[in-house]
């Protein structure tokens, strides 16, 4: 396969970025997208030229680092899966693929393709916990939990944090991410005390990040690699309302 | 022979701070009303207002079909609420402040609300972005809120006040409203027509949006919640369009 891609370069913080046009070409259609820029790093490496830098980690859909907006969908246009499960198959050959960093302002560019998500680090710090003893695990059932209750926090916790839900919103709000945590925890015996001052402590985190607000499009749960679902957003609301009647 | 690997990844437990550099972004968060969820609390129950107010103002407007009487018997009756125990035209102008009150509100956090979204995304993507979700109707919900503004302003002046009504203010509401969408006036009627279906788009989304946002939406109700809200807008989109059309074709006169 042969590809053109049009790749955001930007040197720094300070840089004002710019899409910079590659040739790739005998690319296998069995390779991953990142496979596929390792070959091209590998050739801009020999020929002395700075290679793309984009985050990855475990090359497998659990890490949540590798995100990159390509042909403007979040993770690429296959749906729930993230950079590194998505193959250069789904191509075809002689495309012309934009790949561009998550855009949001508290998603800061560190160089090209890899963006500052310190953000989300500093929304769980808010109140994503559980102020339990933790000690070794707890027996099995020795605190029941309804199957269904189960079931959606355990839906809600495979979020990998990977900020696609923000490049995605059209405002740039981080609701799913936020209504993730939130709903893992408040859907569990042990989130029950800290509930609503969890619910208020994100939200209030999240918009003095600067993230932009929700307006239910639906955009973020659509490139999901988890495929978290938007009603961890209502869930959110809820105990954000509760919370201020108080 | 010392091997030694480094493996060079951030600590488990890497201090998270702001970036070296830069300022701290963070901001004391303000009361609820400042906060996006507020906002959104308030857009979700004006809109509600709203809602309920264009479902009667649809009803009242179909007492067309029954006759010039009937239409200006109800208006007539609008303003008589509750008399003699209040004063002519008491309740009908408190249910006016009221929905003036929520028109305002729901534009000021929309406003408000589209800023800090436009803040939130500086750079914008290079790449067309499609639709992954629900359609572009969610996605013009500011431009349609807009436009439904600019036409309200219209709609008021032409059947409310007159001024650009050719029987102007001394006339029966059903003059107005006959005279208004007369044949010869298409293009008033083609304006209702193209505001109207803005306004079904903009409540197919806006109905189910104000359950989620209030926090009542789930995976099950949703099941009822989005047919309800596609309904209601059909509904209103027909009742509203139904008496422009029939005058303008003939069919009431």
């Amino acid at each position: 396969m042969n590809l053109t891609l049009k790749v955001w370069r930007q040197s720094g913080r300070k840089d004002r970025g710019r899409m910079v046009t590659y040739r790739v070409e005998d690319v296998s259609p069995d390779m991953s997208f990142l496979e596929m820029l390792d070959v091209l790093n590998e050739r801009l490496i020999l020929e002395g030229d700075d290679p793309i830098a984009f985050d990855h980690d475990c090359r497998e859909g659990i890490c949540g680092m590798c995100g990159m907006v390509i042909n403007g969908v979040a993770h690429g246009e296959q749906v729930a899966t993230t950079t590194c499960q998505l193959h250069m198959r789904h191509f075809e050959d002689g495309a012309t693929i934009t790949i561009e960093p998550w855009r949001a302002a508290p998603f800061p560019v560190i160089k090209d393709l890899v963006v500052d998500r310190s953000a989300f680090d500093r929304i769980i710090q808010a109140g994503g916990f559980v102020s339990v003893p933790a000690g070794s695990a707890p027996d099995a059932h020795s605190v029941p939990v309804r199957k269904e209750d189960a079931d959606a926090a355990f839906d809600a916790a495979t979020c990998i944090g990977c900020g696609a839900c923000v490049a995605a919103c059209p405002n740039g709000s981080a609701s799913l991410f936020t209504a993730a945590k939130i709903t893992h925890l408040s859907l569990l015996p042990q989130g029950q005390p800290e509930r609503l001052t969890r619910a208020k402590a994100m939200v209030d985190q999240m918009d003095a990040e600067g993230f932009g607000g929700c307006t239910n499009t639906g955009e973020c749960t659509a490139v999901c690699p988890k495929g978290i679902p938007l009603d961890t957003i209502a869930r959110m609301n809820s105990d954000y309302l509760k919370a201020n009647a108080k | 022979m010392n091997v030694t690997a480094t493996i060079e990844r951030g600590a488990a437990t890497a201090p998270v701070n702001p970036p070296e550099g830069e300022k701290l972004r963070a901001r004391r968060p303000g009361g609820f009303l400042t906060s996006s969820n507020g906002k959104k609390a308030i857009m979700a129950v004006t809109g509600a207002v709203m809602v309920i107010f264009l479902i009667t103002h649809m009803l009242g407007n179909l007492k067309i079909f029954a006759g010039r009487e009937s239409f200006n018997d109800y208006a007539h009756a609008l303003r008589t609420l509750l008399e003699p125990m209040a004063p002519y035209r008491a309740l009908l102008t408190i249910l006016e402040v009221v929905l003036v009150v929520s028109v305002v509100l729901h534009m000021w956090a929309a406003i408000s609300l589209s800023r800090r979204a436009a803040a939130a995304r500086p750079v914008k993507y290079a790449a067309r972005r499609k639709s992954q979700a629900n359609g572009y109707a969610t996605h013009i919900m500011r431009f349609g809120g807009i436009t439904i503004a600019l036409f309200v302003v219209w709609h008021l002046l032409d059947l409310t006040f007159g001024v650009v009504n050719p029987k102007g203010f001394d006339s029966t509401p059903a003059d107005r409203m006959i005279a208004g969408f007369d044949p010869s006036r298409w293009y008033v009627t083609l304006l209702y027509v193209v505001a109207v279906a803005l306004v079904g788009l903009h409540l197919r989304h806006g109905i189910w949006s104000a359950f989620q946002t209030l926090g009542v939406a789930n995976r099950d109700r949703n099941k009822a919640l989005r047919p309800v809200a596609a309904l209601v807008s059909a509904a209103l989109v027909v009742g509203f369009l139904a008496p422009p059309l029939a005058i303008t074709f003939g069919v009431v006169q």
